[in-house]
């Protein structure tokens, strides 16, 4: 089953004034458990809005969005009737259930955001605490974790994010920007959430940096086998480290699937302006040559290795 | 939050918006006196009817101008009852109740007809100068161009060194940042919501600690944009307004100076309008 699944939904920003801004339109999307979902499109293209719709923070102006099969925006109100004839609530009094419906629906809500963790853009300046430690604290702190547990999740998640332990009792202030954004995405890594969320976790990162933030977050992926959603415009990386896709241009999904699947929709990708990887590019461009190789290539060492065997089968035939 | 709207600018192409920023501060300046000149029936009836003029030519929608009159209905009722009750004159339209109060102390209730009139004039009073001076500057005048217009019409006081441009700039950067600030907040407190931070629930105490979390980086970032933003002004330069020169030269129109003399009749006309003596004439 989809853990994620983004029903017709729509989101307009200041609705009914001048300022009025449509950044979702009609956007029915499935998200795959345990999988790392690329979510990918140009500035505006509504990709951080759809991902604050996934724990709560806004609210679709229509449409739902489902996490494991729940509408996380449904009220209590909207659940008596269906909920009132499951076992838990069936044999009490109606107006005790009714409660109880109520108080579950609260406790959902409050949860949403500990079970999808959500890592925003440049997220380095949300830090605040005294210590690199207490701030990745702070989201286990509001769980209502025992210190035990604390202790046990920061280290855990510092492990993950590559930060060193020396680096636990420094100042978040003090570190180096790649370092800072290393320390929130432990602060959300801390939380354990079933599904993990980051927008654009490598922007403003030097090469080196951009590819040690992917390579951890694909190593904590296949760890904990929790499913992880990551935003970016840049295909390389989207191609290099996810399972699936979506593309969104001007508000819209105009492709999702698998990375084979969008990235063989060549032409649509060029239509709205996003390119397909270099590196598949280039192996076309080889094909094309009349050189025997597969085109659907996406990464560089896959294309290495295609090529190296395609030289050793040149070099048989050669001599 | 991305679009919010600073103060209450409402974008719109109509004759107020295109007008000399000068020129509507001198007009609120000369209405907000109109508004204070008036004392009788047939006065307020032509300072209601400008209002609404007013208001037409500026394309702001009337229920933006509904809004911004809201908040005031509390101040609106209790003058108005003060004025219905406290003013004494010479028709009285109630027989004098009286409600006993402790030992011998009555309360005369006692409404003249002078203070219906009064409580109606301070009503209309307060709602167009609100309209009047929202319309003129705070619907159709960016803030920017008002602080240009602010230093420009201040810059005699240079003469007594008075630095009139440097508080200018001042407030024009304060004024350029709040919108990002307020964004910054917004992004802030997503991120520490999205880390469980609850700001709604719990006793003062337990909110205003719940706050922090969203200060000190909202503090760490702006100062951070100070510094950079005056690392950039001297790049290029700045040193004060000594012979800077402007990317928009304001100029005054011909129509910009007819509205203020148009203005001018109008009040002259109210001055004149008060002194025919018809209906009840308010004092003060």
């Amino acid at each position: 089953m989809d853990k994620i699944h983004l029903d017709h939904v729509s989101f307009t920003y200041s609705a009914g004034t001048p300022f009025e801004h449509q950044a979702l339109d009609d956007v029915t999307v499935h998200i795959g458990a345990s999988r790392i979902t690329g979510v990918i499109g140009h500035t505006g293209s509504g990709k951080s809005t759809m991902m604050m719709l996934l724990n709560g923070l806004s609210k679709p102006t229509s449409g739902n969005v489902f996490l494991d099969g729940y509408d996380v925006n449904s009220t209590a109100k909207e659940l008596y009737k269906t909920w009132l004839t499951l076992p838990e609530y069936r044999n009490l009094r109606k107006s005790t259930a009714k409660k109880a419906i109520r108080k579950e629906v609260e406790a959902r809500k409050r949860r949403l955001c500990f079970r999808v963790g959500l890592v925003m853009q440049y997220p380095e300046y949300q830090l605040f605490e005294e210590t690199v430690f207490k701030d990745i604290a702070y989201g286990p702190k509001n769980m209502g974790l025992s210190d035990e547990e604390i202790r046990e999740r920061v280290l855990e998640a510092a492990r993950f994010s590559g930060l060193d332990e020396s680096l636990l009792e420094k100042s978040p202030f003090d570190l180096s920007g790649g370092q800072k954004r290393r320390v929130a995405i432990a602060g959300v890594i801390a939380m354990k959430p079933e599904v993990l969320v980051l927008d654009e976790p490598a922007a403003g990162l030097d090469p080196i940096g951009r590819e040690q933030i992917f390579e951890e977050i694909r190593r904590y992926q296949r760890s904990t086998a929790s499913s992880v959603i990551i935003v970016s415009h840049s295909m390389e990386d989207m191609a290099e480290y996810c399972d699936d896709m979506v593309v969104l241009s001007q508000s819209k999904v105009i492709a999702a699937g698998t990375c084979e699947e969008v990235f063989s929709k060549v032409s649509m990708l060029d239509e709205v302006g996003l390119d397909i990887p270099q590196i598949t590019q280039l192996m076309r461009r080889l094909r094309k040559m009349g050189i025997d190789i597969p085109e659907n290539v996406y990464t560089v060492d896959r294309a290495v290795e295609i090529l190296k065997r395609y030289y050793q089968s040149q070099k048989g035939n050669l001599t | 939050m991305k679009s919010i709207a600073f103060g209450q600018y409402y974008p719109a192409n109509s004759p107020i918006h295109r007008m000399d920023p000068r020129a509507k501060v001198i007009l609120t300046v000369l209405y907000i006196v109109c508004t204070f000149l008036c004392r009788n029936a047939l006065c307020f009836a032509a300072l209601v009817l400008s209002a609404i003029l007013l208001t037409a030519v500026s394309h702001v929608p009337l229920r933006m101008i509904l809004r911004s009159i809201r908040p005031l209905i509390m101040i609106l009722t209790f003058t108005s009852l003060i004025n219905i009750f406290m003013t004494k004159g010479e028709h009285l339209l109630t027989p004098s109740w009286e409600i006993p109060l402790w030992g011998t102390h009555v309360w005369r209730i006692r409404i003249f007809e002078e203070g219906l009139w009064t409580a109606l004039f301070m009503i209309l009073r307060i709602v167009v100068l609100l309209v009047g001076t929202s319309v003129l500057l705070s619907y159709t005048t960016t803030p920017i161009a008002l602080t240009d217009a602010l230093e420009r019409l201040f810059a005699p006081l240079k003469k007594i060194k008075v630095p009139v441009h440097d508080i200018a700039m001042m407030t024009t950067i304060a004024l350029r940042f709040i919108p990002t600030l307020m964004e910054e907040t917004q992004r802030i407190m997503n991120a520490q919501k999205a880390r469980g931070a609850d700001f709604t629930s719990g006793g003062l105490i337990r909110r205003a600690k719940a706050l922090l979390p969203v200060l000190i980086p909202l503090l760490v970032s702006a100062f951070n944009r100070a510094y950079e933003l005056a690392a950039a002004m001297e790049c290029r330069c700045y040193h004060g307004g000594e012979g800077r020169t402007r990317l928009k030269v304001l100029r005054l129109r011909f129509s910009d100076v007819f509205a203020v003399l148009l203005l001018i009749a109008f009040g002259t006309g109210i001055f004149f309008l008060n002194r025919l003596g018809i209906g009840y004439t308010m004092k003060g």
